[in-house]
């Protein structure tokens, strides 16, 4: 099962290898990791998204807690959470094609920041699933590059229904 | 490189200005440390320059894995933290071993390295490791100081997160640069460890469901670790276990915080320990594990670990909570808080049925060995040196059979008295851990029983205790071979001996050469007088006791089995 683990961290040099080389020593795997400032300069934030069983993302937890340098742990499991990714893709099109997926980045929400004669690129985000959704859609037409952040994710501050 | 003077901020104005490497010593010197162990090279002359002229006792060791290892045996002796500094490059690479060692074990160590400067730091430099990246994973924390004016507190720091929570070592890398350059000291006494929480005394509610558990269980049994050592919370075990009636078996690393000569001690539990304690595991209704970690070599399958019982576990660790076996009532904090208020809960038991099973598996299956033949059995060498030694002798070993048959036949009555590599099995610990304990505990008895093959890795500091004129002893098993994997091929392999015997050198001349005593026994009858002689020596002494080449550990656990099917129990029965 894929987990969502939010850390805080301190921004200081080192502390990235420190999570990643627990991550490797512990054997753990990572889908995305993704690193960014905060709201307070002191600190990072970490989204990582890990597979496991939760005796597995238990460990996670706690060992990540262990590393000095980590200041809070949050896992987003059961909990209301918006998570996002973002991707940028370049993708094949001829002219005679162009409309159609144009159409499609449309439906897709997606935003075209490049164009030449036989491609455009699309800035696109969103779950994981619909980043997914849109490369699949994409690939009969031919898929040149693409480049993806990883998941960055914040709870829910709202109740549901709310 | 620049130096200019910082103005002052949290240091006081009047303070005067000072380099880095005086702010090292000024700051090691106002956090106790009276002894560190050090090797100088290039980038720490500065430092050196100014441990010149200070009160810190400088040990030399002959190699910087030495100087760890002595920084940790000085540290598991005195239950303070030890100091050791290398250079940069090798010296800092060389610290790797010592220090996963110290990690495996949690025992507080702070490590001061020397980097190149600064400005050179990633051009690959003369003597430039990237020590951080290398000790990253063999350290409870590790950084790199780049600004003067954060030295005082890094180091503060480290000390603090050595010696609280679960201890270990942790490491400062000091570019060279950072030695020269001047401030003003910060004399705030700061600390800013953000994410660095230390668990409490244990949650009241489930310290509630552990006395529950223990009042209801006809069968209890406590399970004891390191941890207990480290917590200096041996007395708050013992009264538990004696209020509640309860026996004690202990992980290799717990040996000594229950005095082994009471009838409720199990001895040691686990691959090689005690039948009766592997069985008591494997039958008890309910397992006290307090300070353990449930390592591999004391669960064997860990499926088939403790079948009937309800597990509570005590540790100061929550990442040692059901990471290999789950636990029912788990109680994370410090041990020498939590045993007392779950003691006070606790009311007497008789157990009698418990105790009587218990007596007959200690009666039927006690750790013996076959005394009668000529040849010397390492088993009665460490007989002999806990008779004359009357139990209380400080007790360092090397890894493998040399180091199985000191726990089983060496009987503990004290924490902090078996200082041996229990989680990394270093091989060559003996030696400079006997160094080092001997530092810490100038007046009492240090032995270091070694295997041949361990003493070779390390013989070298031979020398560092003739330097400093210390009266260890070294009590060699030389069987010729590197006993336990010969062991392992006997068993395993089908006795194919490969690459598991070394041409050793005499050992007895060897000290003689290095300004040591050197004994050599080849007769059993001389055993007694031997270590008669060897205790009694003021210098560093060197007793190579030429053992039976092919003894085995009994009984013996093999690699992925229940504790209870253990090998070589017939043997023990045999003897009986």
């Amino acid at each position: 099962m894929k987990h969502i683990i939010s850390a805080l961290v301190e921004n200081k040099p080192g502390v990235l290898a420190h999570v990643a080389g627990m991550f490797a020593a512990r054997a753990f795997n990572i889908d995305s990791l993704v690193v960014g400032r905060t709201e307070d300069p002191a600190l990072s934030r970490m989204t990582i998204v890990v597979v496991g069983d939760d005796k597995v993302l238990e460990q996670v937890r706690k060992q990540l807690a262990k590393i000095i340098s980590v200041v809070k742990i949050q896992d987003f499991a059961n909990q209301h959470v918006v998570a996002r990714d973002l991707m940028l893709i370049s993708i094949s099109a001829l002219p005679e094609k162009k409309p159609e997926i144009l159409s499609i980045i449309e439906m897709f929400k997606g935003k075209v920041v490049d164009i030449g004669q036989k491609f455009v690129m699309v800035e696109i985000s969103g779950p994981e699933e619909k980043i997914e959704a849109f490369i699949n859609v994409c690939r009969p037409y031919g898929v040149k590059n693409v480049a993806r952040t990883g998941t960055i994710a914040m709870a829910r501050q709202a109740k549901p229904g709310s | 490189m620049k130096s200019k003077p910082i103005p002052a901020d949290s240091s006081s104005a009047k303070t005067p200005l000072k380099t880095g490497a005086q702010i090292i010593v000024d700051t090691l010197v106002e956090q106790g440390v009276d002894t560190l162990f050090g090797y100088l090279g290039g980038v720490v002359l500065p430092l050196f320059d100014k441990l010149y002229d200070g009160p810190i006792r400088i040990i030399i060791p002959r190699h910087e894995q030495g100087g760890c290892h002595m920084a940790d045996a000085y540290a598991r002796a005195s239950g303070k933290v030890g100091v050791v500094i290398a250079t940069s490059g090798p010296g800092a690479c060389n610290l790797t071993t010592g220090l996963a060692t110290a990690m495996m074990d949690s025992i507080p160590i702070v490590a001061i390295t020397g980097q190149v400067r600064t400005e050179l730091i990633g051009n690959d430099a003369f003597q430039e490791a990237d020590t951080t990246g290398i000790t990253r994973p063999v350290t409870k924390h590790n950084c790199i100081v780049k600004d003067v004016k954060d030295l005082a507190r890094t180091i503060r720091e480290a000390f603090y997160i050595a010696s609280t929570g679960r201890q270990g070592p942790v490491l400062i890398d000091i570019p060279v640069d950072v030695e020269i350059a001047e401030c003003r000291p910060d004399v705030s006494k700061k600390i800013d460890l953000p994410g660095y929480k230390l668990a409490g005394k244990g949650h009241t509610r489930q310290i509630e469901n552990a006395a529950k558990a223990i009042n209801n269980a006809q069968q209890p049994l406590l399970y004891v670790g390191g941890g207990v050592v480290s917590a200096d919370a041996a007395d708050e075990l013992r009264q538990l276990a004696d209020k509640a009636n309860i026996p004690v078996t202990a992980t290799l690393l717990g040996l000594g915080s229950y005095d082994q000569r009471k009838p409720h001690s199990l001895d040691m539990l686990g691959m090689h320990g005690a039948a009766y304690a592997n069985y008591a595991v494997q039958e008890c209704d309910l397992l006290i594990a307090v300070g353990a970690r449930f390592d591999d070599r004391v669960t064997g399958k860990v499926k088939g670990f403790a079948p009937n019982a309800k597990i509570i576990h005590i540790d100061i660790d929550p990442a040692s909570i059901s990471k290999n076996v789950g636990v029912d009532i788990p109680l994370v904090g410090d041990s020498k808080k939590i045993l007392p208020v779950l003691a006070q809960k606790l009311s007497h038991k008789e157990r009698k049925d418990w105790l009587k099973k218990i007596a007959g598996w200690k009666a039927k299956y006690p750790f013996r060995y076959d005394n009668n033949a000529a040849a010397i059995k390492p088993q009665y060498v460490i007989e002999e040196i806990c008779r004359q030694t009357r139990n209380q002798a400080i007790i360092t070993t090397g890894v493998g059979q040399n180091q199985m048959w000191a726990a089983q036949f060496y009987k503990f009555t004290r924490p902090r008295q078996l200082l041996t590599s229990g989680g990394l099995g270093t091989m060559g610990y003996g030696l400079p851990a006997a160094v080092g304990a001997q530092i810490a505990m100038p007046e009492q008895t240090v032995i270091d029983i070694d295997g041949d093959s361990g003493f070779n890795m390390t013989m070298t500091e031979l020398a560092t205790a003739v330097q400093y004129k210390l009266p260890i002893k070294v009590a060699i098993l030389n069987n010729g071979y590197m006993g336990m994997v010969r062991q392992w091929q006997e068993l395993f392999y089908n006795k194919r001996y490969s690459a598991s015997s070394l041409l050793n050198p005499d050992f007895a001349n060897v000290a003689d050469a290095l300004g040591a005593k050197g004994i050599s026994v080849r007769k059993k009858s001389n055993v007694p007088e031997a270590v008669k002689q060897m205790l009694e020596e003021k210098m560093p002494c060197v007793v190579d006791f030429k053992i039976v080449p092919e003894e085995n550990v009994w009984p013996m656990v093999p690699a992925g089995k229940n504790i209870h099917e253990m090998n070589g129990l017939d043997i023990l029965e045999s003897l009986a």
